[in-house]
């Protein structure tokens, strides 16, 4: 359906919100390939990094995506996703940089956490990965719908040398004009779906017929039940002595380290179904599965300040 | 179902925050687990009900200090519209945050407190919409359940607020009396204030015409970036991609090419799902042309019979954002437009305005933060631009410190020559 197909059901010269926010996103993506000097697009197979990369697709068609992709592997991977990593990489004909936690690990960059969660060690590793390579700029797929902290960041953020966010001195941004100048050291992390929510990419995924890893859909797995969150046993979850291990119909919201994400109860086996699931759902796509948000109220602004994503 | 952006204005004291958090928690957008989240805070801080304002409080500082500080971004849908609210502060100390705020916006809501009437606040709020032509504005005159309920509290609110619009740029402005705290016309028509025959304020944000608020008439198509594969299976394919600024562009169109002034005709426009016959704002698109043409970023597409005024010389309005320096005459800036990046000479400020009485301060010689004055810029090199009130992607321009490289102003053109 091209967008005046789409215009055409509103009448006069209307973009329907997908189509607008296409448009948007499309010039984000556009003007971080004009402006920055080295950019990488954050990669790591989760359904918001898939849209972001076919939206970098379409942005440059037909001439190939300009940037490499990067992928922080925490080493706690569902292997269905990094497969399809690999093949849509493949595919595309990307170059694939991975900067691996189990690797830093190795040669001491960062320590394991108590609890054993990569979560706030993938920081340095990123921070490493642009050092090394002299990114300039890197896309992620963050979204302001899903946090608090996240609904108070620029389209364009600026990090300092350490790689750090500070709310409180954000470039303003206005109109669609963004300041992408940095010093050497300097970088800008860009979030071309900011104004995207989760139904917004499912309608979109759904619509555009993007491919997503398996596990979005529902499928049966073997699950227990940990802190109120139904966990999949796997490598890097098992259960303990006092879970019971069940077989459920599930499916994933959030793909993010496997030791964390959690699944939930759906019936939804295609996009289209996903799109009314998620219409329906009461409950934020973090809160339901999100281990890594739940230990305090600041913790992704926390996080943030850090360098992370 | 279309988009809407929106941005509200108004201090906590307001009822800002209340209000956002009803129409967020009354249109079923709010998740349980965040309503959860809330209510807990709530009792620890002893709320007596469950405070719908801290929904919207995004950073520590925020929370802590119970202000807002900066632009925060809200997503809420209905089955007619899905809506982008930038909730903006209503302090004089951030200014420019609700200049930002309201630079996208197609609708902007400014609270009033029907107990104290319109203050030095409203008006700065309602100066600043104007300012940035923001095409729609609600005037939400709060906390009815205050007085009574008063028609004639409302009735007098409304007399005194148009009289004072009269001098400004506001050509749609609609008055709704409700209560945040109770949800009297925010989501469903109040029975309290059966005088008041208007629409909610729900029901006016899904059903505000704003279709024709965008320039269909004037064709501008900056250049952001040139699309040239010099591959085998596309050895001659040569795109300019870019997001239409203004008018309709169509296949077969002839079209001059600013600054270099030469013609060519449009060969065909590719979206982002294909070939389209034609391009409006605001869709992404690459456009290729009849002629192979010397083009570039920041470059710009118009029709040779409606072009936008080349020049370098620049009146505009300015907002100035940073705290750290002044704008003053003699300075050097760089100048981001459209997608044409420029350097800057700070020519003059004839004049500073009162954003609350609207007085022109002529003895004024420089901008600080938060400050509105008209400057008048000479730039390296032409830009090619309307009046900020015919086209706002071609009339604004942002102002960046050579130095520090930080965002430090907003422009909007008044006229150029």
């Amino acid at each position: 359906m091209t967008p005046l197909d789409r215009a055409a059901g509103l009448g006069d010269y209307t973009l329907p919100q997908t189509a607008a926010l296409e448009a948007e996103s499309l010039f984000i993506i556009r003007e971080v390939a004009a402006q920055m000097r080295r950019p990488a697009l954050l990669f790591s197979g989760g359904k918001d990094s898939v849209v972001m990369l076919h939206l970098a697709v379409k942005a440059f068609w037909p001439a190939p995506v300009p940037f490499p992709v990067l992928h922080i592997d925490t080493g706690h991977n569902f292997t269905e996703v990094l497969a399809f990593r690999d093949e849509t990489v493949e595919q595309l004909g990307l170059q694939l940089i991975v900067a691996s936690v189990p690797e830093a690990l190795e040669r001491g960059l960062v320590a394991e956490e108590s609890g054993g969660s990569r979560n706030r060690i993938q920081t340095p590793v990123l921070l490493d990965a642009v050092e090394k390579y002299g990114f300039d700029a890197l896309f992620g797929g963050g979204r302001r719908d899903e946090e608090k902290a996240r609904a108070k960041e620029r389209v364009f953020s600026f990090r300092d040398e350490f790689g750090q966010w500070d709310p409180k001195n954000q470039r303003p941004e206005l109109w669609g004009l963004y300041n992408g100048r940095v010093h050497p050291g300097e970088s800008i992390r860009v979030f071309p779906l900011s104004n995207w929510t989760e139904l917004d990419i499912w309608s979109y995924i759904a619509a555009d017929e993007v491919d997503v890893p398996g596990l979005y859909f529902a499928h049966e797995r073997d699950v227990f039940e940990r802190d109120g969150m139904l966990m999949a046993v796997t490598e890097h979850s098992m259960p303990g002595p006092d879970h019971e291990v069940v077989r459920e119909r599930v499916r994933y919201r959030t793909i993010g380290d496997a030791t964390l994400t959690a699944a939930v109860r759906s019936a939804a086996a295609t996009a289209h179904e996903v799109v009314a699931e998620v219409a329906a759902s009461r409950v934020t796509e973090r809160g339901a599965t999100r281990g890594d948000d739940r230990f305090s109220e600041a913790a992704m602004e926390d996080r943030k300040r850090e360098g992370y994503f | 179902m279309d988009l809407l952006r929106l941005a509200t204005a108004g201090s906590v004291d307001d009822g800002k925050s209340t209000l956002i958090g009803r129409l967020l928690y009354d249109s079923k957008s709010v998740f349980t687990d965040q309503l959860e989240a809330v209510e807990a805070t709530s009792r620890a801080r002893g709320d007596e009900y469950t405070n719908l304002a801290l929904l919207t409080d995004g950073l520590r500082a925020e929370r802590e200090q119970g202000i807002t500080i900066d632009v925060a971004y809200r997503y809420f849908a209905t089955p007619r519209r899905t809506f982008i609210i930038a909730d903006t502060p209503g302090h004089v100390q951030y200014t420019r945050n609700m200049v930002t705020g309201a630079s996208t916006a197609d609708l902007a809501v400014v609270l009033v407190d029907a107990r104290k009437g319109l203050l030095e606040q409203s008006r700065r709020h309602a100066f600043l919409v104007s300012l940035l032509r923001v095409p729609h504005l609600v005037v939400a005159v709060n906390k009815m359940d205050l007085v009574g309920h008063s028609e004639s509290v409302f009735e007098q609110i409304r007399a005194e607020f148009t009289g004072f619009a009269a001098r400004l740029s506001l050509p749609d402005i609609t008055f709704i009396p409700i209560s945040a705290l109770h949800g009297d016309n925010v989501v469903a028509r109040s029975e309290a204030m059966p005088w008041y025959d208007g629409p909610s304020l729900l029901h006016h944000l899904e059903n505000v015409y704003i279709a024709s608020d965008r320039n269909m008439v004037d064709v501008r198509f900056p250049v952001q970036y040139v699309i040239r594969p010099q591959s085998s299976a596309y050895p001659d394919y040569r795109g300019y991609a870019g997001q239409v600024a203004g008018g309709v562009l169509k296949v077969g169109d002839e079209v001059v090419v600013l600054p270099s002034g030469f013609t060519s005709a449009v060969a065909g426009i590719d979206g982002p799902d294909g070939p389209v016959e034609e391009a409006f704002s605001p869709m992404s698109v690459t456009v290729r042309l009849e002629d192979d043409l010397d083009i570039s970023r920041g470059d710009m597409l118009a029709r040779p019979a409606n072009r936008p005024m080349t020049t370098q010389d620049v009146d505009a309005m300015v907002c100035w954002m940073d705290a750290a320096t002044t704008l003053a005459p003699g300075q050097k800036l760089s100048l981001l437009h459209t997608t044409r990046s420029v350097r800057a000479q700070v020519k003059a400020v004839p004049y500073r305005l009162d954003v609350t009485t609207g007085h022109r301060d002529e003895t004024a010689t420089s901008l600080s933060l938060n400050e509105i004055g008209r400057v008048r810029l000479r730039t390296t090199a032409p830009l090619f631009v309307d009046p900020y009130a015919r086209n706002r992607t071609t009339g604004g321009f942002v102002l960046i410190d050579e130095t520090s490289l930080a965002t430090v102003g907003a422009g909007m053109i008044t006229a150029a020559d």
